[in-house]
């Protein structure tokens, strides 16, 4: 242990800790920029830094580490003068449009300035002399005069991500935060997972929005507006009404749509159960093609709910695209049968259907607008917002969602199982679609205690499991004995291992599930801001709540599954199921 | 392109696939080609495994690694403080005036690229020039004519 002083007062700390998180542990904050608890320490800009006695020059607290008997102080006169020139100097570069811009009243940058208020500028506004040139791709938006070239975002796509569709280039004055040959985003190999948006300090990086069309017709009496929302939401929207993380919100959040003017308030996780169900049995499909039947199946098969991991594959490994489960996800399997099914249910012509779903998630926004995501003879998504663009949508209606009282969604497509709800957690579409298959396969709930299967959920990168099949159903036999092995990743980067070794032919693994975003969907790029590992947790925690708390556990027990199947469907893997719920993949390149 | 995926091939085998191969096969290119084209970087990003916009990121920062084709022979005339008080202005004049571009152009005939560079440490003979790999130093209107001249009667030969 190491002892120091901070500010005159004791403070003990293991080795390594830095100056930083020593302060934090005494309840001093030290402004940081550059600095995410998610990411390696960069130390670029500045704002952090302290004086320490009997050093000449103040240094940056986050990349210092705490020496035995240092006298540090983080807001002395000479470090408040020059945090005050640090934070002008990063303005003079920042196009100060605060009350233009979507992150005013959520940007690190302006509480700063706040902090560090000055009432004439310090230096010459530099912003305003450089092009900029914005880009507005389907999901997400790039202003680089808003950039204070922190490098986050870069450190986000390459740690986090292993994508690297974001480098520094150029240097001094010119240097900037930009993609291949500066193209947009829909150019280049990002996978629009919104992880940079979720760590950029500042206004540069934010999702596209598209709630000033779905104002339009919420209020357009011609339109019937319909939307979903996906299980994370949930546990998350309280954020930025000043609840706790982890809060659930379930039923003020379907009462707030409702007072939003939605038509009809409906369930993606009715979705998410309709997606087990048909993924489910693609597995045993997959498996009886390949122990049975002895046909070349790709094995092990991989979820694929998360568009910011089929978009990697897609870029990363697209020889590998048949490994992919050819199901679509909850929002999309939604929105095709929004159009179809639901229409024909309610009587109402699908062409005046608007499709909206709210999610965590950027790069649903993406998906929503693939040119194949139209089986329902329209776009079957119309719209994805995110949980911040509800947030605003809720605040801009004058709805206090704190004091909504609790509702319920709206039906049909609105009711749904705890293993619905699980899809919000990493490891969660693998815990539900093995208490499904299980059940199909031995005729017995998957044997964990309470259903839950604990190996999987976590925060650790990639997980695993395994799972014995004994005294099978007849028709199943061939599986008598098997011990299947299952695995889950969340973060691209952990994504990789898990692909190089099925490239390699080395995976042990049956069924793997992956998730983009850290923490799967809780922790996704369209949710609110901040969010860390501490965050991350309590939201998981929240969604295997709201599970524990549902009467319904399984996916194939949700009544309206069996109604979607016995009206319409008729059969998972059958006729309109394979025209309205699965889809195919793309090659694209590796930029 | 036969032979210039050739080019990156051989470079790859000659300085390797790790990351600190990116900025030897990126001068290697240079040197064949005077320039980094949109094509020649995916290449490298697929030899190497890494992203386009890593290639980019390297490719920009380095002045004399160009993103722009460039003619048969760089002219960077020093654009720093002891050049300029020495006469730099005099020297860009007469280059401007013998080839008929400005600064960041190319000749017509693509022979010649005239830029300006950062400190080449020859302040002492000041002002100073290079063409290609070659400093040209303690210059005035009429050296620089001859060595254009030169330059153009090689390239004749």
């Amino acid at each position: 242990m190491i002892t120091l002083t901070i500010n005159n007062t004791q403070v003990e700390v293991p080795e390594g800790t830095t100056i930083l998180e020593a302060a934090k542990k005494i309840g001093v904050e030290i402004p940081t920029l550059c600095h995410h608890e998610d990411l390696c320490v960069a130390g670029n800009c500045r704002v952090c830094v302290v004086e320490i006695k009997g050093r000449p020059r103040l240094e940056a607290s986050c990349a210092t580490p705490a020496e035995n008997g240092m006298e540090v102080f983080t807001h002395s006169a000479k470090v408040r003068n020059a945090r005050n020139v640090i934070t002008q100097l990063l303005l003079s570069e920042h196009a100060e449009e605060c009350t233009l811009c979507y992150k005013n009243g959520n940007c690190e940058l302006q509480n700063l300035a706040e902090e560090y208020y000055h009432d004439d500028e310090m230096f010459i506004d530099l912003a305003h002399e450089k092009e900029h040139h914005i880009d507005k791709s389907t999901a997400l938006r790039y202003d680089p005069s808003k950039c204070i070239r922190c490098q986050r975002c870069v450190r986000t796509c390459a740690e986090i991500q292993g994508v690297n569709a974001l480098s520094a280039a150029f240097k001094g004055k010119d240097m900037m935060i930009t993609t291949f040959m500066e193209k947009t985003f829909g150019e280049v190999v990002c996978t629009n997972c919104g992880q940079c948006v979720v760590h950029c300090p500042t206004g540069a990086l934010t999702e596209r929005t598209y709630y000033d069309e779905i104002w339009e017709a919420i209020e357009d009496p011609d339109k019937h507006v319909v939307v979903n929302t996906a299980p994370s939401v949930r546990v998350a929207l309280g954020e930025p009404f000043g609840l706790e993380p982890g809060t659930i919100v379930t039923g003020q959040m379907a009462a707030a749509l409702r007072r939003l003017g939605f038509d009809s308030v409906l369930d993606t996780d009715f979705a998410a159960d309709l997606t087990i169900i048909e993924e489910g049995n693609e597995f045993i499909q997959r498996l009886k093609k390949k122990f049975v039947d002895g046909e070349d199946v790709a094995l092990p098969m991989i979820t694929s709910c998360s568009p910011g991991w089929v978009k990697f594959i897609e870029h990363m490994y697209p020889d590998l695209l048949d490994h992919l489960s050819s199901c679509k996800s909850p929002q999309q399997m939604f929105g095709a049968l929004a159009k179809t099914y639901y229409a024909e249910k309610k009587g109402i012509d699908p062409e005046k259907i608007v499709s909206v779903s709210i999610m965590p998630c950027t790069a649903k926004k993406f998906e929503a607008n693939r040119p194949e995501m139209k089986s329902s003879g329209y776009q079957d998504i119309d719209a994805g917002l995110t949980t911040r663009e509800l947030a605003k949508m809720i605040k801009q209606a004058g709805i206090d969602l704190t004091k909504l009282p609790e509702e319920d969604f709206d039906s049909i497509m609105g009711e749904s199982s705890g293993a619905g709800v699980i899809f919000g957690a990493t490891g969660g579409v693998m815990e539900a679609a093995l208490r499904t298959v299980y059940e199909i396969i031995t005729g017995r709930e998957v044997p964990f205690r309470h259903l839950d299967i604990q190996p999987v959920r976590g925060l650790d990168g990639v997980k695993e499991a395994t799972i014995k099949f004994e005294n099978c159903k007849p028709e199943y036999s061939f599986l008598e004995g098997a011990e299947v092995k299952v695995a889950v990743a969340h973060g691209l980067r952990n994504a990789r291992k898990i692909m190089d070794q099925i490239k390699e032919g080395k995976s042990p693994y049956l069924f793997v599930e992956i998730m983009a975003c850290p923490g799967g969907c809780i922790g996704g790029g369209g949710q609110p801001i901040p969010t860390n590992d501490e965050i991350r947790m309590k939201r998981i925690e929240a969604i295997y709540r709201e599970d524990a708390g549902k009467p319904i556990r399984k996916s194939h027990e949700n009544p309206e599954i069996k109604q979607v199947y016995e009206e319409f469907l008729k059969e998972p893997l059958g006729e309109k199921s394979h025209k309205l719920l699965h889809t195919h993949y793309s090659k694209r390149n590796r930029y | 392109m036969p032979d210039t995926t050739k080019l990156i091939e051989n470079l790859v085998e000659k300085y390797g696939k790790k990351r600190e191969s990116l900025l030897p096969i990126l001068k290697g290119i240079i040197e064949e080609e005077r320039y980094l084209s949109e094509d020649r970087m995916l290449e490298v990003a697929k030899a190497l495994d890494i992203s386009g916009a890593e290639v980019y990121g390297t490719a920009s920062f380095y002045s004399f690694l160009d993103l722009k084709p460039r003619g048969k022979h760089i002219i960077r005339v020093c654009k720093t403080i002891v050049c300029d008080m020495k006469g730099k202005n005099e020297v860009l004049k007469t280059i401007k005036d013998c080839l008929g571009i400005n600064v960041g152009e190319t000749t017509s005939d693509g022979t010649f690229t005239l830029l300006q560079t950062n400190c080449i440490g020859q302040c002492d003979h000041a002002p100073a020039m290079l063409i290609d790999g070659e400093v040209y130093n303690e210059l005035n209107a009429e050296k620089v004519r001859n060595i254009i001249k030169e330059y153009k009667l090689n390239r004749q030969n």
